[in-house]
């Protein structure tokens, strides 16, 4: 299977859709928008899973789909969305590191998970080694959405990203064991980071969800 | 379903009930209750057979692991009872600390047990949600922010660790069976025959992820606020049981690459991490101020010495790591049940509040004092065994790994003898009352040192045999 075979085609295009959106999280200047590039990257992570359900023959993937497209493109955007309005949270993206250089920041990792995961998997399929090597970009660039970004709920949107991506590699493995109950388990990760917000109140107690504010707290300070 | 499940299913139902349970000292008894059945169920494990059962395995690895997570977990239950009320706990967080705990004590002997590394995940982000509750529990700012940092650090270790695993399956996808999995047993079985370079990829991964949980310099940022703003409890737990699992999870990796010839060697990334928190730990020692978070440093000291044996490899250097892991446990939670009874006594946890002890409450004072020295490597305690087999380990093979581990285990040892004056034997502050301290927080501390002492003294004979039995099954 390569390239311009329909299977190879459309994971590609489905993956190649996810990585642009993980770019779009970096390039957003308001949270409102940024929380709705991560629904459409939800979406997409759902289509990706059931057409490799389809073409790998494995029904269990439909369900993963499913479940994606439930929490990730629906369900976990409205909650966040909701937080953000009823803790009149900052409307605003507060960086650690300009857009530009996020941006540039962002290519030079997409060329790294390239260079790092093309010329290792030689021996394994095209298709399974070229999704690892989108995945593993999607992976960076929501650890690079971690480090750069000051507010709270976008270092939890760049979890979210980071654990698309992570679907994204496990769904593409061919015969992946326990791809369903990996990808669940970790979704209930996020939505008792989602809850945990809420929960505690840290808008309430802190004023802000920026962390800067949280570091006076750590308990060492004379 | 195999006999071990119970060690997981028992805490689970245990979480339930205590969930339901409506009167505080009820909960704290049926607390230990449950607690002491695990540890009972964990010595009927002495008598299984040790093999694969489906999602889980029994082994001389994982088997001395187990005993000491229940018996830590039974003493810890115990400790609680006295203590847990003197946290000004209202009954809700009350009632979520102790479902908390059962969750996190199936939840890490299902880490300890799963043979399936699928599972193996599953069970330990189970622990780390698990944990994360009781750190935040006193929804005090300082304790927010340490949840929030372990939340934030850990979660993007157990992803990682989760790609890690999807790229074994990967390597080991062209030559694995239909069904096989991602077992343990069976993906060690093939690995010589996977691509080399995908196996270290995925070991990279493993390491970095797993490592995060088990404190290794660079990724330890979370652990000291973790330890030093949850309840006193989850201090003992978290250094004894859940460092000990994400570890185990690091070797069991380490087991699998380190088959293929030629794979990056697993021994050399191993060393490095483990040099690295050894060297940043001790010299970070020094500058701590909070007593709690001084132990927590330590912990990353320990988690280190024991990956750095791990990293030497071999028998010798496998079977120091596990000494240290299991003699680290046992006088770490140790040590911080002290501590705890120290704190509710004076209210705070800053090491020059907490000076004089042996004066203020000598019973407490004493075990502390000797707690700190059995933590600080001097004999006759396991991990002065541990220690020595270590150094003579790089004597006779790594000889540049002398100066290093040497130099790291001198300025700790300084340090935590410099800790133990300070709080032990120092003046009695003139505003403070001498107080005392009730069974349930020294009882706990003497049955573990008595334990440390016992393994620096004379390993007993099956025990050695079981741990050199383990030293090769890590590889």
């Amino acid at each position: 299977m390569g390239f311009g075979q329909l299977p190879y085609d459309v994971a590609h295009l489905l993956g190649g859709g996810m990585l642009l959106l993980s770019f779009m999280l970096l390039y957003q200047r308001r949270v409102g928008a940024v929380v709705s590039v991560l629904a459409a990257q939800g979406g997409l992570l759902a289509l990706a899973a059931a057409w490799q359900g389809f073409v790998q023959g494995a029904p269990q993937l439909y369900l993963t789909a499913l479940i994606a497209a439930v929490a990730k493109a629906v369900c976990i955007p409205l909650a966040l969305r909701w937080t953000i309005r009823r803790l009149a949270l900052a409307r605003g993206v507060d960086t650690a590191l300009g857009i530009g250089p996020s941006l540039m920041a962002g290519v030079a990792l997409v060329a790294l998970a390239i260079m790092v995961a093309l010329p290792v998997t030689s021996a394994a399929q095209a298709l399974a080694r070229e999704d690892l090597a989108m995945a593993l970009s999607i992976v960076l660039l929501g650890m690079l959405m971690m480090i750069t970004r000051r507010n709270a709920i976008l270092q939890v949107v760049g979890l979210m990203s980071l654990e698309n991506g992570l679907v994204l590699a496990a769904v593409g493995v061919a015969g992946m064991p326990l791809v369903v109950e990996l990808s669940t388990a970790a979704l209930v990760m996020l939505l008792l980071v989602v809850a945990g917000i809420f929960v505690f109140q840290m808008r309430e107690r802190l004023d802000s969800l920026d962390i800067a504010l949280l570091h006076p707290h750590r308990g060492e300070h004379e | 379903m195999p006999f071990a499940w119970l060690l997981v299913l028992l805490p689970w139902v245990g979480a339930v009930l205590l969930g339901l349970l409506p009167r505080e000292r009820m909960a704290a008894l049926a607390n230990c209750g449950v607690s002491g059945v695990t540890f009972l169920l964990a010595l009927v494990l002495l008598a299984q057979p040790q093999e694969v059962t489906g999602w889980t395995r029994l082994d001389a690895l994982n088997l001395p692991l187990l005993l000491l997570a229940s018996f830590i977990g039974l003493t810890t239950a115990i400790y609680s009872l006295g203590a847990i009320a003197d946290e000004g706990l209202d009954p809700r967080r009350l009632r979520a600390f102790h479902v908390a705990f059962q969750i996190f004590m199936g939840a890490q002997a299902l880490a300890l047990l799963a043979d399936d590394l699928g599972v193996m995940w599953v069970a330990i982000e189970i622990a780390t949600l698990a944990s994360v509750l009781m750190v935040g529990l006193h929804g005090t700012p300082a304790a927010i922010e340490a949840a929030w940092k372990f939340f934030i650090l850990c979660g993007v270790g157990i992803a990682l660790a989760l790609l890690g695993t999807i790229i074994l399956y990967l390597a080991a996808q062209p030559v694995l069976g239909e069904g096989e999995g991602l077992s343990w047993a069976a993906l060690r079985a093939v690995a010589a025959r996977c691509d080399p370079g995908v196996l270290n990829l995925a070991f990279v991964f493993l390491l970095v992820g797993y490592g995060t949980k088990a404190g290794l310099v660079p990724l330890h940022a979370w652990l000291p606020d973790a330890e030093a703003e949850g309840s006193i409890a989850i201090s003992a737990v978290l250094s004894g049981l859940l460092l000990n699992a994400a570890l185990l999870a690091v070797l069991r990796a380490k087991a699998i690459v380190g088959v293929h010839p030629e794979a990056v060697p697993p021994g050399a990334l191993l060393l490095g991490f483990g040099l690295a928190s050894v060297l940043v730990a001790a010299f970070a020692l020094w500058r701590r101020r909070d007593a709690r978070r001084f132990f927590a440093w330590s912990s990353i000291l320990h988690m280190g010495l024991a990956t750095t044996g791990f990293g030497f490899g071999g028998a010798a250097g496998n079977l120091a790591g596990l000494l240290h892991m299991i003699g680290h446990s046992l006088t770490k939670s140790a040590v911080f049940f002290g501590i705890g009874a120290a704190v509710r006594l004076r209210g705070s946890q800053r090491i020059a509040d907490l000076g004089g002890l042996c004066l203020a409450a000598p019973g407490l004072g004493w075990a502390l004092a000797i707690g700190i020295a059995a933590v600080a490597g001097l004999p006759p305690f396991a991990l002065f065994a541990s220690e020595y087999l270590l150094v003579s380990e790089a004597a006779a093979g790594h000889p540049w790994a002398i100066l290093p581990l040497g130099l790291g285990l001198l300025v700790a040892v300084a340090a935590k003898v410099q800790t133990l004056q300070a709080l032990c034997f120092g003046d009695l502050p003139p505003d403070r009352a001498a107080g005392k301290v009730d069974w349930t927080s020294l009882g706990p501390v003497w049955a573990h040192l008595l334990l440390a002492l016992l393994l620096g003294m004379a390993l007993p004979g099956p025990l050695r045999r079981m741990l050199a039995e383990a030293a090769g099954v890590a590889g």
